[in-house]
C-alpha cells in the first residue's frame, strides 16, 4: 500500500480516478460532482443564525434551500479525504502564505489574507452568478456536454489567465 | 424512521464517502495547492488542465454509455450568455486571486493551508451572500439575457450523443498528448 503514502500521483491517473468517481455519483446518487452551492447554503445558514428566520425567505435561498444535503456532505468529505491523503504522505503543513504568492508579494500574512478574502468574494459571487464552479461546470457539466458548462469553463480560464498575467 | 428518511440518510453517507475519495484524489493530484493552480493560470504548470481533461474524457464516455443503457439520467445545467459569460469571468478573477476554487479550497483546508481556511472561506461565503442579496435585481436584468435553457451540444447540432462524444474524446486525447 506504499502508493497511498506517495505525495503526488500522476495527474492522468488522478483525472481518470475522478472520471470513474463521477460514474459512481451518477449511478448511485443520481448526482454530478459539484461544490459551490454548499458555500451559498453555508452563508445563508450563518446569516439565518445571526439575523433570524426571515433570511431563509430571500428568493435565492428559497430556490437553493438552506439544508445539509448530499453535496454539503461531499464538501465535508473533501476536507477529510485531503487531510488523510496529506497525513499519509507527510505533506500536511500549516501554512499561511503559498510560496508563489511570497515571491511576488512577500511572506507577510496580512496581504495574503486580504488577497484570499477578495479573491474568495469574486469566486463566491461568480460561482453563484454562473451557477457552478470548476467541478460542477468544469468537470461534471462539460462531460455531460452542457452548453452552459462549456461556456462557463472557458470563461473561468479566460478570466483566470488574464488576471494571473496582470497580478504576477 | 420512514423509508424516505432512511433513503435520504444513506444518500448523505454516500455524499460523504464520495467526498472523501474526491478530496483524496485532489490532494494526490496536487491541486489543493495554490502554486499548482496559479501555475496553471500562468501557463507554466499543466497539472490542473491534465486532471480536468482526463476526468472529462473518462467521465464523458462512461456516463453516455450508462445513459444509452438507461442506467443514469443526466442533468445538464440551464444557462444563458448573461449568466455563464459574466459569471464565468468574475469567477476567473477570483480563481487567480484566491488560487483555489470551491472544491479545491475544501481540499486546501484539509491540507493545512490557513489562507484557505480563513480569508478564502470567509470570502466565498461573503460573495455568495452578496449574490443572494442582489439576486432579485440580477435575475431579470442579466441572468436571463441570451437564455438557452439546459441545451447540450448534441441537441444544439441535432445529432446523436455519440456524434459529439467521439470527436470531443479524440480532441481531448490529442490535447492530453500535446500537454505531456
Amino acid at each position: 500500500m506504499d502508493f497511498l503514502a506517495e505525495a503526488r500521483w500522476s495527474p492522468y491517473l488522478v483525472g481518470i480516478g475522478i472520471g470513474i468517481l463521477s460514474w459512481l455519483t451518477f449511478l448511485i446518487s443520481q448526482k454530478p460532482l459539484a461544490c459551490s452551492t454548499t458555500f451559498a447554503k453555508s452563508s445563508g445558514m450563518i446569516e439565518r443564525a445571526l439575523r433570524g428566520k426571515k433570511v431563509a425567505d430571500k428568493p435565492y435561498y428559497k430556490e437553493i434551500k438552506l439544508d445539509i444535503d448530499w453535496q454539503f456532505m461531499l464538501v465535508i468529505g473533501i476536507i477529510i479525504g485531503a487531510l488523510v491523503s496529506a497525513l499519509l504522505s507527510g505533506d500536511f503543513k500549516l501554512q499561511w502564505v503559498p510560496s508563489l504568492w511570497a515571491t511576488t508579494f512577500g511572506g507577510a500574512i496580512l496581504p495574503r489574507f486580504i488577497g484570499a478574502l477578495v479573491g474568495g468574494i469574486f469566486i463566491g459571487f461568480g460561482a453563484r452568478w454562473a451557477d457552478g464552479c470548476t467541478s460542477g461546470h468544469g468537470i461534471s457539466g462539460t462531460m455531460q456536454l452542457a452548453v452552459s458548462s462549456w461556456i462557463s469553463a472557458i470563461c473561468f480560464f479566460i478570466g483566470g489567465i488574464i488576471t494571473a498575467q496582470i497580478i504576477f | 424512521m420512514s423509508k424516505s428518511n432512511t433513503k435520504k440518510n444513506s444518500q448523505l453517507i454516500w455524499g460523504l464517502i464520495f467526498g472523501i475519495i474526491f478530496g483524496f484524489l485532489l490532494q494526490k493530484g496536487g491541486v489543493t495547492k495554490y502554486d499548482v493552480i496559479v501555475g496553471q493560470l500562468l501557463l507554466v504548470d499543466q497539472t490542473v488542465l491534465i486532471i480536468m481533461l482526463s476526468a472529462v474524457l473518462t467521465g464523458m464516455i462512461g456516463i453516455h454509455a450508462f445513459k444509452a443503457f438507461g442506467l443514469v439520467k443526466l442533468a445538464p445545467k440551464s444557462g444563458s450568455i448573461g449568466q455563464n459569460v459574466f459569471g464565468g469571468l468574475i469567477f476567473g478573477i477570483g480563481f487567480a486571486l484566491l488560487g483555489y476554487c470551491p472544491g479545491t479550497i475544501a481540499g486546501a483546508i484539509g491540507n493545512g493551508y490557513l489562507d484557505a481556511l480563513t480569508g478564502g472561506l470567509a470570502g466565498i461565503m461573503i460573495g455568495a451572500g452578496l449574490f443572494a442579496a442582489l439576486y432579485p435585481q440580477l435575475r431579470p436584468k442579466i441572468l436571463k439575457v441570451g437564455n438557452f435553457g439546459d441545451l447540450t451540444l448534441p441537441r444544439l447540432f441535432k445529432v446523436n450523443d455519440w456524434v459529439v462524444v467521439i470527436p470531443v474524446a479524440l480532441l481531448i486525447f490529442l490535447l492530453l498528448l500535446f500537454l505531456r
